[in-house]
């Protein structure tokens, strides 16, 4: 554990995490096992109506895919976060979240009563749980962010899911750029073939990170980037 | 690309009307009726929502409507997907043959982020999807549409492919004047459409025009 590491914490498989990342720490997420999907989705703490806008983070970068110098874009013109690190290339923007009706005819039943916490989740109804601790619903529930998970487009418009996109020990590191209401879950993703209830764990490590410099990758990716973060700055200014 | 032209007549439509160009239309739904929207004068991106009308927190989800037909792009047979997982309408009849749903609205601060710091007083979407929203409200006190209540939209007629690479690019529309869509309410639904008003890039073609907006009964009735 580096000096600059504030804490490290384990997200069990098919669990929900929640943290208020505060602007000057950073998140890094790692797929202990390989194989995990960690669902996101981002408000703006001291503004929950300001949050994560998957339009806004696609178009600004023209990209349909996150990675290493990608920002996540509020719908105020903001960075909410942007990632510094990432050993994957590639985690999915556009598939969404799994939700009780399509876990129950993937997986089949598995109750609480049965199975205690080896019950069946699934992202959408943990997702509004965590909401729920936050004072927020229904109403909130955005577009969500699938670390670890790739999915493929044909040039017909076909999604398909990407297997083995993440191998154990990546990792992708989230730089909060405003103080980021971070809700995260490790359902399995919704397009994820796999026959079986398998959700992964991720690893959590909180450090401290200077702010991003002048020369910044994610700033500087692209000069929609170089507003968007003079945008965010002049926020706390 | 799959065209279906619609066998309604517009002589039959028991409402119609012309929307400006970068102004907002609001309008409840019902169960069967058919809506159609025009491109009247081609190239024109047409920012649309749909909400339940008995509980607005179950609206429209780009997320979940593509994945459940495993396709990025809307046309004939598209099941438009609530955040709850219920069927709001279905798109009946397509002669542009394309939607996006992943390109959102434009906004004032997306514009100051997209094109330059100076462009934050140009019209945008998402102010007139606020401005019809407000007095949506005002109208009916007590059902409360807010900004929060704002997800991603559809964008018919906009053309906005993803390349294998997973690059997001904006083309030249591939509508032209007179194309339309036709959707069938599956639910009582309120439709919020915004004219896109957008001068900074080639959705309307620099050129915002005005859409058409038919209703047709339910069959059968």
């Amino acid at each position: 554990m580096s000096q600059d590491t504030l804490w490290e914490e384990v997200v069990q498989p098919g669990a929900t995490w929640s943290h208020v990342l505060k602007r000057g720490t950073a998140l890094r997420i790692v797929d202990t096992e390989g194989g995990a999907n960690a669902g996101a989705i981002f408000f703006n703490f001291e503004c929950p109506t300001e949050r994560y806008n998957m339009p806004d983070t696609l178009k600004a970068q023209h990209i349909a895919r996150l990675g290493k110098g990608s920002a996540l874009y509020s719908d105020m013109g903001r960075v909410l976060c942007s990632v510094i690190e990432d050993s994957v290339g590639w985690h999915d923007p556009i598939g969404g979240a799994s939700d009780a009706k399509s876990v129950l005819k993937k997986y089949g039943e598995a109750r609480y009563q049965e199975h205690r916490n080896g019950f069946h989740r699934n992202s959408r109804d943990s997702f509004l749980i965590e909401l729920g601790k936050w004072g927020l619903g229904p109403r909130d529930l955005t577009p969500n962010v699938n670390f670890f998970s790739r999915v493929d487009v044909s040039a017909d418009g076909a999604m398909s899911f990407h297997a083995e996109n993440s191998r154990a020990g990546a990792f992708v590191e989230l730089r909060a750029e405003m103080n980021v209401l971070t809700i995260l879950n490790t359902c399995q993703h919704p397009l994820d073939p796999e026959p079986g209830y398998r959700p992964k764990p991720v690893r959590l490590v909180i450090r401290r990170v200077p702010p991003a410099a002048p020369d910044d990758v994610c700033r500087l990716s692209c000069q929609e980037n170089e507003r968007g973060f003079i945008l965010t700055e002049r926020y706390f200014q | 690309m799959r065209l279906t032209p619609s066998k309604l007549e517009p002589a039959h439509a028991t409402y119609t009307a012309e929307v400006p160009a970068g102004d907002p239309w609001i309008r409840e739904v019902r169960k069967g009726q058919y809506l159609r929207i025009v491109d009247l004068h081609g190239n024109q991106a047409v920012d649309t929502l749909f909400y339940n009308a008995h509980d607005y927190a179950d609206r429209y989800s780009a997320q979940d409507t593509i994945r459940t037909q495993a396709n990025l792009y809307l046309t004939t047979g598209t099941r438009l997907i609530s955040s709850g997982g219920n069927v709001l309408a279905t798109i009946v009849a397509d002669t542009c043959g394309r939607h996006d749903t992943l390109g959102g609205a434009c906004a004032t601060e997306s514009n100051m982020v997209r094109y330059a710091l100076a462009k934050g007083h140009m019209h945008a979407c998402r102010n007139s999807f606020l401005k019809a929203i407000i007095e949506w409200d005002q109208q009916r006190p007590g059902r409360i549409l807010e900004k929060r209540d704002i997800p991603s939209n559809i964008n018919f007629f906009m053309n906005v492919p993803v390349t294998p690479e997973g690059k997001l690019t904006f083309e030249d529309g591939i509508s032209e004047p007179g194309k339309y869509v036709e959707i069938r309410a599956e639910m009582d639904v309120l439709v919020l459409i915004s004219n896109c008003p957008q001068l900074n890039n080639p959705c309307n073609a620099y050129n915002p025009t005005p859409i058409q907006v038919l209703i047709w009964e339910a069959a059968g009735e």
